[in-house]
C-alpha cells in the first residue's frame, strides 16, 4: 500500500523560474490496485512518479510506502520497495552488460550486494524460466549484450527485471510510448499479465486515454499539479474516452475562465 | 635487444600491469578518468621504500603502500562525489598535492633500497638467474590479481560497480548506492597502482618522486593495446588483455629504443607513448567511417 499526503513539489523555488509541479496531492493506493495516471504535458504525472521513486525531492507533505515514511529516503534506499520501468528503453538497463547480468542486477534489488557470484546456476535457471515467459526466444540469448536488442525487447526485459524481486509498488512511466504500435501492445499485455499474476500494486503513467481506461483498476487525472479526477469500479467502467476528453476540456476551460478573471 | 634487456622489459611490463588493471577499473568500469595514478604510483613506491628502510618487513610495507594509494583515490573520489568537482580536475588536484606529500614521505627526492630485503628476496637463489626470477615472481603476483579481480567484478558487488559506470540512473533504481561504488572503485584502482609503485621500488631498488610522470598514459596504453589484441567483453579476457598490453608495450618501447636506426633516445619515451595512445584512440573512430 502507498499513501501520499499533501504532496508538493516545487522546482527552482525562490527564483523567477519557480514552478509548482505538484500542489497538494492526496492519494492512497491499496495493495493490488493498478492505477493509471493521465494528464496533459506539464500536469505533473512524471513528477509524481519520480517523487514516489525518490528521484525528485519533495517540498511539502510525505510519502508512505507500506506504512514506512520514505519521504527522506534516497532513490537507492527506496529501491527495495519500488520497482520501475522507464519511458526510454535505454534508460532501464545497461547496454554494455549482457541480458543475464542485467537480470542479476535486478534480482539483487532490495538485497545486500556481497562478494558472492552474481550469476549462480540457480539464478540462471530462474532467469531462463522467467525470460521464456516472454515467448521472444530471448532465453537462448541470455549472454548477448543488452544493446543488441530492440526497444521492445528491452522494455519486455525491463518488466521481467522489475518483477524479479518483490516490491510494494511498481512505477511505469509511459513505458510503451517509445515503441511501435505492435510492440507497445505486446508490452502492455505483458504488463497486465504480470500485474495480475503477481498481484502487484502499480502506477502507470500514460498519454493514451484508451489505455488509461482499458488497463488497470483505477484512473486518476492530473491537471496543474492537482488530482482533478479519480475514478474506479462501476463509475470507471461506464466511462468512455469521449467522457474523459470532455472532462479534460472542462478542467482546461475552467482555467481559461480563471485566467480571464485575473486579466480583468 | 639483449636477452637481459628483453626480460627487463617484461619485468617492467608486469609491474605496470597493475597500473593497467587499475586504469581499467577507473576508465572502463567506472567511466571515471582518474589522473590520481600519476601521484599514487610514486606514493606507493615511497611508502614501501621508507617502511622497508625503517625495518618493516616487505609484505606489510607493500600492503601499507596499497592502503596509502587507496586513500589518495578516496580523496579524489570525495572531491568529485561530495563536492561535485569535475572528475578530471579532482584527480589533477590530488595528483599535484601528492607530489609534495611524496617528498614529505621520503624526506628527499630519491630513496635507495638496493640492499634491503624485498618481497622478491625469498625467491632469489633458487636456481634461476636474478633477471628471470623477477619476471617469474611478478607473473605469479599478476596472475593472482587477475583471478581475484575477475571474481570481484563477477560478484554482486562488482556487478553493481559496473552498472554504476554504465548507467548510474538505472543502478540507483536497482538500489545500488552509486556514490559508495565510486569511492570503492577509485580506492581499489589506486591501491592497485600503489602496489605497482611498491613493486617498482622493490624490483628497481629505489623510489623516486618523479617516477609517476605519465603513469596514466602508460596505463591507458596497456588497456588499449589489450583491447585491440583481445577484443572481448568477458571480464577475465579484458583483464588478461591489460596485462599482455602492458608487457607488449614495454617490449615495443625497448625495441624502439634499442634500434639505433630509428635514432630514439630514452628521453623520447613520453612522446612515443603519447603518440601510440593517440593513434590507438583515433584508429577505431576512423574505422567506423569517421563518425564521432
Amino acid at each position: 500500500m502507498i499513501r501520499i499526503e499533501n504532496l508538493g513539489v516545487t522546482f527552482s523555488r525562490g527564483t523567477p523560474l519557480e514552478t509548482r509541479a505538484l500542489r497538494g496531492i492526496d492519494l492512497t493506493i491499496s495493495s493490488g490496485e493498478f492505477v493509471t495516471v493521465i494528464g496533459s504535458n506539464g500536469a505533473g504525472k512524471s513528477t509524481l512518479l519520480s517523487a514516489v521513486a525518490g528521484d525528485t525531492p519533495v517540498s511539502d507533505g510525505r510519502i508512505l510506502i507500506g506504512e514506512r515514511d520514505v519521504t527522506k529516503w534516497s532513490t537507492a534506499r527506496r529501491a527495495g520497495l519500488v520497482a520501475r520501468v522507464f519511458q526510454d528503453p535505454l534508460a532501464g538497463s545497461c547496454g554494455n552488460l549482457s541480458i543475464e547480468e542485467n537480470l542479476a542486477l535486478a534480482a539483487a534489488r532490495g538485497h545486500r550486494r556481497g562478494l558472492g557470484p552474481a550469476l549462480s546456476a540457480e539464478r540462471r535457471e530462474i532467469f531462463h524460466e522467467r525470460v521464456s515467459e516472454l515467448g521472444l526466444g530471448l532465453e537462448n540469448r541470455l549472454n548477448d549484450l543488452m544493446n543488441l536488442l530492440s526497444g521492445g525487447q528491452r522494455q519486455s526485459l525491463a518488466l521481467i527485471m522489475a518483477t524479479l524481486s518483490p516490491s510494494e509498488v511498481m512505477l511505469l512511466d509511459e513505458h510503451t510510448a517509445a515503441l511501435d504500435p505492435g510492440m507497445a501492445e505486446f508490452v502492455l499485455d505483458l504488463t497486465e499479465r504480470l500485474v495480475a499474476e503477481r498481484k502487484l500494486t502499480t502506477m502507470m503513467v500514460t498519454h493514451s486515454m484508451r489505455q488509461a481506461l482499458d488497463v488497470g483498476t483505477r484512473t486518476i487525472m492530473l491537471h496543474e499539479g492537482r488530482i482533478v479526477l479519480d475514478v474506479a469500479g462501476d463509475m470507471r467502467a461506464g466511462l468512455t474516452t469521449d467522457d474523459l476528453v470532455a472532462m479534460f476540456r472542462k478542467v482546461r476551460g475552467q482555467d481559461l475562465e480563471d485566467d480571464s478573471l485575473l486579466i480583468e | 635487444m639483449s636477452e637481459i634487456a628483453f626480460w627487463g622489459a617484461v619485468e617492467l611490463g608486469l609491474v605496470y600491469a597493475f597500473v593497467g588493471l587499475g586504469v581499467y577499473l577507473s576508465f572502463r568500469i567506472l567511466d571515471f578518468p582518474d589522473l590520481t595514478v600519476d601521484g599514487s604510483l610514486p606514493l606507493g613506491a615511497a611508502v614501501a621504500a621508507v617502511l622497508i628502510l625503517a625495518g618493516v618487513a616487505p609484505w606489510p610495507a607493500t600492503l601499507a603502500a596499497m592502503v596509502a594509494a587507496g586513500c589518495a583515490g578516496l580523496v579524489t573520489a570525495t572531491l568529485n562525489v561530495k563536492f561535485k568537482i569535475l572528475h578530471l580536475l579532482a584527480s589533477i588536484l590530488t595528483m599535484i598535492a601528492l607530489f609534495s606529500i611524496n617528498l614529505r614521505v621520503m624526506g628527499r627526492p630519491n630513496v635507495a633500497i638496493i640492499n634491503e630485503p624485498t618481497v622478491l628476496t625469498p625467491f632469489y637463489g633458487l636456481g634461476l638467474s636474478d633477471y628471470l626470477v623477477r619476471p617469474a615472481v611478478l607473473f605469479v603476483f599478476v596472475a593472482i590479481a587477475v583471478v581475484l579481480l575477475t571474481a570481484f567484478l563477477g560478484s554482486n558487488f562488482g556487478l553493481a560497480m559496473r552498472a554504476t559506470g554504465a548507467n548510474a540512473r538505472m543502478a540507483r533504481a536497482q538500489g545500488i548506492r552509486t556514490q559508495f561504488h565510486i569511492y570503492a572503485g577509485i580506492a581499489l584502482s589506486n591501491a592497485l597502482v600503489g602496489l605497482a609503485g611498491a613493486l617498482f621500488a622493490q624490483t628497481n631498488g629505489f623510489a623516486d618522486v618523479t617516477a609517476g610522470v605519465g603513469t596514466i598514459v602508460v596505463g591507458l596504453a596497456a588497456v588499449i593495446v589489450g583491447e585491440t589484441l583481445l577484443p572481448s567483453r568477458r571480464i577475465a579476457l579484458a583483464l588478461i588483455g591489460c596485462v599482455i598490453g602492458s608487457v607488449l608495450y614495454r617490449i615495443a618501447i625497448q625495441l624502439a629504443l634499442s634500434a639505433d636506426v630509428i635514432g630514439l633516445k630514452a628521453s623520447d619515451l613520453n612522446l612515443a607513448t603519447a603518440v601510440l595512445v593517440a593513434v590507438a584512440l583515433i584508429l577505431p573512430r576512423l574505422r567506423k567511417g569517421g563518425r564521432t
